[in-house]
């Protein structure tokens, strides 16, 4: 029910937000063009009427699961995105992967000894990866891998194989060379912040005198750190990852645009370049929706993670 | 020496500091004691008089920046101050357990009970699972948790303050133990399920032969429960003797005052007796005795730390002006 209004708020928002960015009739009509072409191009574009009545014209198609054609490629905008998803999904799934794999060990490390000079080198390192600004590091990593060393492909995306109904790069060693590079470039952030969390969460936990009677149950330290400390350090790690998660698909905008990875970031910017308002407004749509569908994941996640957010009591 | 003979543990002048930045606490500060087979020995002190560090340097559990600086902690004859962390980690659990005085922060909250009680099992011995949770089950039962079975499968934050403490004794009895160190087990606890908790663990005791340190603030639980007892002030063992001649006849003028600060049907009417001041901080301890500054029987000679006397029947005391039996009062009827 929140969700429902939070999307209809966020469709007007950001109709009248393009509405107000400039007028698409500029770039799209030809210069050579003449006032009469000019007013039937207007017309099929529905620009002619008022903004609340083209808002209402949106909205009613908008629930029937249209939300317009583009201006440039006169297909429906949802389809065209929809058709790039599955590469921006796979290079955000790819990131946050390795914000996991490496943020949560490296972070515990940390955590556990946070005197030691790799335990600082750990805490140094993730300060560069926040404040290095994504689009330098992903020209850096692109002129010392793909130019200077020939290791890696520095632009586009590889083979693809069609997994699941899906259309998937990342199994085979031609498309994980060619993510590995804007993976890493848009995991550098979420990689820090896991670190920064898992880190602050162990020092929390460690001292805990739940971890201090684990010992003296005379657990090994391996389980003490693996089962005890960790499953109680991914509670908020997930719940950050998870909301930022939209973030990645969302604001993978420069990565994409750096690598020219052909997902819906580069679509929209290139829509944006030529106010193709349809894409623009059903990107921004489509994020709202993903936004609200992973804020109910997350409230799952935590559900398992957290026995006492969990409603149902045990029977008695 | 005979085996049986010997006690199941003894403390000699045990010194745990804290290397802290305002200074060296000394927490424990040459402490001695022993516990027999089946007994129980109370440890008794206002807070931060370092009985709680005590029971952590048995187990090896002192956390930084403290460390055992000396002494001796003999269990069954081996030295545990110099054991590895590796015997230490066997130990605990299956020969020496402890018992926590916060029962809603000794369980992990995000995993089962069963969880909890079988890996306890399962770190000391190779056994299945199913039968580690038979075991599991059996020992909540002698706790007194009804409906075992269910329980095992619940989460810590579904159970009260005083289940969970049972859950925790349960846990620290799992391995059959030569030796609990139970730290204010029950002060959480109200009075009536404290006394159903003393009423085990001391048939437990008496039953399995299990030695207990109880350590606690509260001296009409240790008149109840305990063999012996030991004063404790200030990182210090002022008095320790059997626990009916120490509280029938407190010679220390510290003693002296806890006892008098205890309701007793015997002074109605009378304002209850309090021990003036607080307990000095550990990094700022007064010169010689450290109660001096506190003690109605300060002399000039209390400028000079008491050496320990001996007494007769094994009670022992630190103190240059002690007090005559006659002026004791009673903490018992």
């Amino acid at each position: 029910m929140q969700s429902a209004l939070v999307v209809v708020i966020m469709s007007f928002i950001v109709f009248s937000g393009v509405f107000l960015v400039g007028d698409p009739v500029e770039i799209l009509v030809s210069d050579d063009a003449d006032q009469e072409e000019r007013e039937m191009m207007i017309k099929s574009m529905g620009l002619d009427k008022p903004f609340l009545v083209q808002y209402g014209i949106f909205i009613s198609k908008a629930v029937r699961g249209d939300l317009g054609d583009s201006f440039v490629f006169q297909e429906p905008a949802l389809l065209l995105i929809l058709d790039r998803m599955p590469a921006t999904m796979e290079l955000a799934v790819v990131a946050l992967l390795i914000a996991i794999i490496f943020g949560i060990p490296l972070g515990v490390w940390a955590g556990l000894k946070p005197e030691s000079l790799a335990s600082k080198s750990i805490m140094t390192g993730s300060i560069l990866g926040f404040s290095l600004p994504t689009f330098w590091v992903g020209i850096m990593m692109i002129l010392l891998f793909a130019v200077l060393l020939g290791w890696l492909p520095s632009t586009g995306r590889g083979d693809v194989q069609i997994i699941l109904g899906m259309p998937i790069s990342v199994f085979s060693w031609d498309g994980f060379s060619h993510v590995l590079m804007p993976a890493v470039n848009l995991a550098l952030f979420k990689l820090s912040m896991v670190i920064r969390l898992a880190r602050a969460g162990t020092r929390e936990v460690m001292h805990q005198d739940y971890i201090k009677f684990a010992r003296a149950k005379g657990l090994k330290e391996s389980r003490i750190i693996l089962v005890h400390v960790l499953k109680n350090i991914l509670i908020p790690v997930v719940t950050v990852l998870g909301l930022e998660f939209g973030g990645l698909v969302a604001f993978s905008v420069v990565t994409e645009t750096v690598f020219a990875w052909p997902g819906m970031g580069k679509l929209l910017i290139d829509s944006i370049g030529l106010l193709d308002r349809p894409i623009i407004v059903a990107y921004l749509m489509i994020i709202v929706f993903l936004f609200v569908f992973i804020n109910l994941v997350v409230d799952i996640c935590y559900s398992i993670l957290d026995p006492r957010v969990r409603l149902e009591d045990i029977k008695s | 020496m005979s085996f049986s003979d010997s006690p199941t543990l003894e403390v000699k002048d045990l010194k745990t500091y804290f290397f802290t930045k305002g200074g060296i606490a000394r927490a424990v500060d040459g402490v001695s004691f022993s516990v027999g087979r089946g007994k129980v020995l109370g440890l008794v002190g206002e807070s931060g008089s370092g009985k709680t560090v005590t029971g952590f340097s048995i187990l090896g559990l002192v956390d930084e920046p403290g460390r055992i600086v000396s002494g001796e902690i003999l269990y069954r004859g081996e030295n545990l101050v110099s054991a590895s962390m590796g015997r230490m980690r066997e130990l605990r659990g299956l020969n020496i357990s402890m018992i926590f005085q916060d029962p809603m922060m000794t369980l992990n909250p995000v995993l089962r009970i069963d969880t909890q009680m079988i890996e306890a099992i399962q770190a000391h011995e190779k056994i299945s699972k199913d039968d580690a949770r038979q075991r599991a089950r059996d020992v909540l039962g002698q706790v007194g948790i009804a409906s075992p079975d269910e329980r095992l499968r619940a989460y810590p934050h579904q159970f009260s303050g005083g289940m969970r403490q049972r859950v925790a004794i349960a846990i620290a009895l799992l391995n059959k133990p030569d030796l609990i160190v139970a730290d204010e087990p029950t002060t959480a606890l109200d009075v009536t399920i404290q006394g159903q908790i003393l009423y085990e663990v001391q048939k437990l005791c008496s039953q399995t032969g299990t030695a207990l340190i109880w350590i606690t603030h509260d001296l009409s639980v240790v008149a109840g429960l305990a063999d012996d007892i030991c004063v404790m002030y200030a990182g210090r063992i002022v008095e320790q003797g059997s626990v009916n001649s120490v509280l029938d006849n407190p010679r220390h003028p510290y003693t002296h005052g806890l006892i008098s600060s205890v309701p007793s049907r015997n002074r109605r009417g009378v304002p209850l007796a309090q021990i003036p001041g607080m307990a000095p901080s550990l990094l700022k301890l007064p010169k010689g005795c450290s109660f001096g500054p506190r003690c109605p029987q300060v002399t000039a000679d209390c400028g000079i730390i008491p050496n320990i006397s001996m007494l007769d029947k094994g009670r022992q005391l630190r103190c240059h002006n002690p007090l005559d039996a006659l002026v004791s009062p009673k903490l018992k009827d």
